[in-house]
């Protein structure tokens, strides 16, 4: 034990069982950290690792995947799918499934455009529009689940191929709209760059913000007599944050630096992580995916749970589409379509989301995300063409929901499944 | 309806002070399909009392404890909560009557800590939740109870059969509840924490809550309760005062018969003649000295 008799504080009140090892310092943290991963408490380790390793092999094949403009490229590849990642996330923790995000998103995309273009709309209406689209279909979904008690994966199915059929009628005969270059919109996505300082300032609010919260923490523990992280290991963490955000920062704004359209998903990460981890409606949305029943028994309106996460789902699925649709300046019957729907699916669950319900975080979608987005980039780039994305893309799912399946055995022979 | 006789409810009414039952059932019934799982029901439960449901399996005790909590609701009869006649649609609607349950089969979310499923459904500040508060209450509960928990960081998933009843038990001691219903609270629990449990169900009654406590384990029954309510196949079967009830009359009650396996059992490991009745009455009809009222 690395606890010094002299400088001891009386046990902490969450500490005092005596079957309850003392892991202190350094050494008790990379300690708890392996024994977590040795029972099934994987979190985001094997994506990371993961990442590490796809980044190796394509740099080594094409020297170009790690440059600076290969990488500002896919952090703006990475938001569409991204966003509608974040979404998948959350209906996952419900143990329920949206297999329709795409056609949501290729459906928003198509009312955004003829709004904006053939209707000659505003700009915030025609957002507006397209994004309530995906509410509306979130809300109908939830209903058809409540009332008839239909498994969302049928439901979902239904409304896949239905909202493409919607998507293909409203825009029209000509199956394709370009949207304005000189739209904001379409700058947004395309071109709109945070400026070098501000991407600085944002990094240091960032380091700052963990600090802070880290240090909140700590004071509100210690003051309770509860154990609690030392501030060195705080300052460390917080100063490593700042060091690698900072690099990744500079390293993009050696070229064209960090879009606005990248920042706009990032924000949305840390709200929903927010949301999913520190308020009652998070613990709500954990609380059905583990066991509906006794969430039902706590008090939890369990109905308004689940429509929640239905509506967040089609939500970010149309808010997908149409930084999609502005990436691409145009909406078409292509939209939404190809590999839009699995590649969301498998980044939620790349990234750590367990399809059994109840297990993953907000950071899933971003690092999932990433994975999915560098294998397409690294293929591409060896000029690979969609059908090896492919099979890649499906061989890694495949190894995902492995991970997550083994993990979850662990678990359970851990007695923490 | 006959009144209640002052005798039978001497030892109640001297320790609430108060009349009137804080929640009273009439004519409970609950059908699923085919099946009559609680017909006519009649109970009352008055502040500073401990009331037991006792009753052979399937007998209707964790249906009726069901039914009070807001998971199933009656298919007839009525609910009077502090005289107002009440329903109670949803768990949350028990809850903020305050009735508080532990169920039979604990509903814990395994997937959460402990911390997170005490606070379930109770969190302390919704939208900034407040952990370390959460923390601290929870290892007072647990103390309270004498768990032994090594960390409440773990999720319910790794407890033991016992420790998870504790932090069911818990649970249901928070936010301030009017009644408690426990079914089978002790039932996997060990020496130290069953006793503790007992402590804590008397200590409950002093503070004038109404306990409810469905178990099938006589001694316990006889050792914290006030007044026992026997089901049988759905029926009431009787209300008894638990002073000078025996263990005997009490299971004759629950089975419906004097003669019948446990009477018999131990006849045979105590050959006293006359020591416990072996007369074979096929009648459900149980010692006429202790039975209260049906509708008391
Ligand atoms: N959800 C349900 N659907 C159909 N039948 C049910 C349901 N719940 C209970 N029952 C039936 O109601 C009857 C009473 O069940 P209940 O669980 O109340 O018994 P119990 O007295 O708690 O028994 P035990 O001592 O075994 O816990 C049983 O016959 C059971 O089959
Ligand atoms: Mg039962």
């Amino acid at each position: 034990m690395t606890e010094q008799a002299v400088k001891s504080p009386p046990q902490a009140l969450d500490r005092q069982d005596e079957r309850l090892r003392q892991d202190t310092g350094l050494r008790g943290a990379v300690r708890g950290f392996f024994d977590r991963v040795r029972a099934g408490d994987v979190g985001v380790l094997p994506v990371a690792v993961g990442l590490v390793i796809i980044w190796t092999v394509f740099q080594l094949l094409n020297p170009i995947f790690l440059s600076s403009a290969n990488l500002v490229n896919l952090t703006l590849e990475s938001a569409p799918v991204g966003v509608i990642a974040l979404g998948i996330v959350c209906i996952l923790l419900v143990a329920e499934i949206d297999l329709s995000v795409g056609s949501v998103s290729g459906l928003a995309a198509a009312v955004l455009a003829v709004l904006l273009v053939n209707q000659g709309l505003p700009l915030g209406v025609a957002l507006l529009a397209a994004i309530l689209t995906g509410s509306a279909i979130g809300l109908l979904y939830s209903q058809i689940f409540l009332r008839f008690g239909i498994p969302s994966f049928v439901i979902t199915l239904a409304g896949l191929l239905s909202f493409l059929g919607l998507q293909i009628y409203v825009l029209g005969a000509a199956g394709s709209i370009n949207l304005p270059f000189d739209s904001p919109l379409v700058r947004f996505a395309q071109t709109a760059f945070v400026p070098a300082w501000l991407s600085y300032v944002l990094v240091v609010l960032a380091a700052a913000g963990l600090f802070g919260s880290g240090y909140a923490q700590i004071r509100e523990r210690r003051e309770r007599g509860l154990s609690h992280g030392t501030m060195r290991g705080l300052a460390i963490r917080s100063v490593l944050v700042l060091a690698g955000l900072g690099f990744a920062v500079y390293y993009l704004n050696r070229t064209r630096g960090v879009g606005w359209m990248f920042v706009l998903f990032i924000a949305l990460v840390l709200v929903m992580h927010y949301m999913l981890s520190r308020t009652a409606w998070g613990r709500a949305m954990y609380a059905v995916g583990g066991n509906a029943e006794a969430a039902r028994r706590a008090g939890i309106k369990v109905n308004a749970i689940y429509t929640s996460a239905f509506v967040l789902v089609s939500t970010f699925a149309a808010v997908g589409g149409v930084l999609a649709a502005a990436r691409l300046a145009a909406a078409n019957q292509s939209s939404g379509g190809g590999d839009v729907n699995l590649n969301a699916i498998a980044a939620a669950v790349i990234g750590g989301t367990s399809l059994f319900g109840g297990r993953g975080t907000a950071f899933a979608a971003l690092l999932g995300v990433l994975v999915i987005q560098s294998i397409s980039s690294g293929l591409t780039l060896l000029n690979l063409d969609s059908s090896f994305r492919f099979i890649v893309t499906g061989v890694v799912l495949l190894l995902a929901v492995a991970i997550d399946s083994i993990s979850r055995r662990s678990r359970s022979s851990h007695g923490t499944a | 309806m006959p009144s209640t006789s002052a005798s039978s409810d001497e030892r109640t009414s001297a320790r609430s002070g108060s009349g009137s039952p804080i929640l009273s059932l009439r004519g409970i019934s609950k059908h699923f399909g085919a099946v009559a799982a609680l017909t006519d029901i009649d109970l009352d439960i008055n502040a500073g009392e401990v009331v037991a449901v006792v009753g052979d399996n399937g007998a209707g005790k964790s249906t009726l404890v069901k039914v009070l909590a807001g998971v199933h609701s009656p298919s007839s009869g009525t609910l009077s909560f502090e005289s107002r006649e009440v329903t109670v649609p949803t768990p949350a609607d028990a809850h903020a009557l305050g009735i508080a349950t532990v169920f039979q089969d604990l509903a814990l979310c395994e997937n959460l800590s402990v911390v997170d499923n005490l606070f379930l459904g109770q969190e302390l500040r919704k939208l900034r939740l407040h952990e370390a508060e959460m923390e601290t209450r929870s290892w007072d509960l647990l103390r309270q109870l004498s768990a032994k928990i090594p960390t409440v960081r773990i999720p319910v998933a790794a407890l033991s059969g016992g420790q998870r009843q504790t932090v069911a038990i818990a649970r249901s001691l928070l936010g301030d509840p009017k009644i408690i219903i426990l079914d089978e609270p002790t039932a996997a629990l060990g020496v130290a924490q069953t006793a503790e449990v007992l402590n804590l169900v008397e200590r409950l009654r002093d503070r004038g809550l109404g306990v409810v406590m469905v178990s099938h384990n006589m001694a316990d029954v006889l050792a914290v309760c006030d007044r026992v309510a026997v089901l049988r196949l759905g029926r009431n079967n009787g209300t008894f005062d638990v002073a000078g009830l025996s263990s005997e009359e009490l299971v004759a009650a629950i089975t419906g018969a004097d003669d019948n396996a446990v009477t018999k059992r131990s006849a045979r490991s105590q050959p006293r003649p006359g020591a416990t009745p072996t007369s074979a009455t096929t009648t459900p009809t149980p010692n006429p000295l202790t039975e209260r009222e049906p509708d008391d």
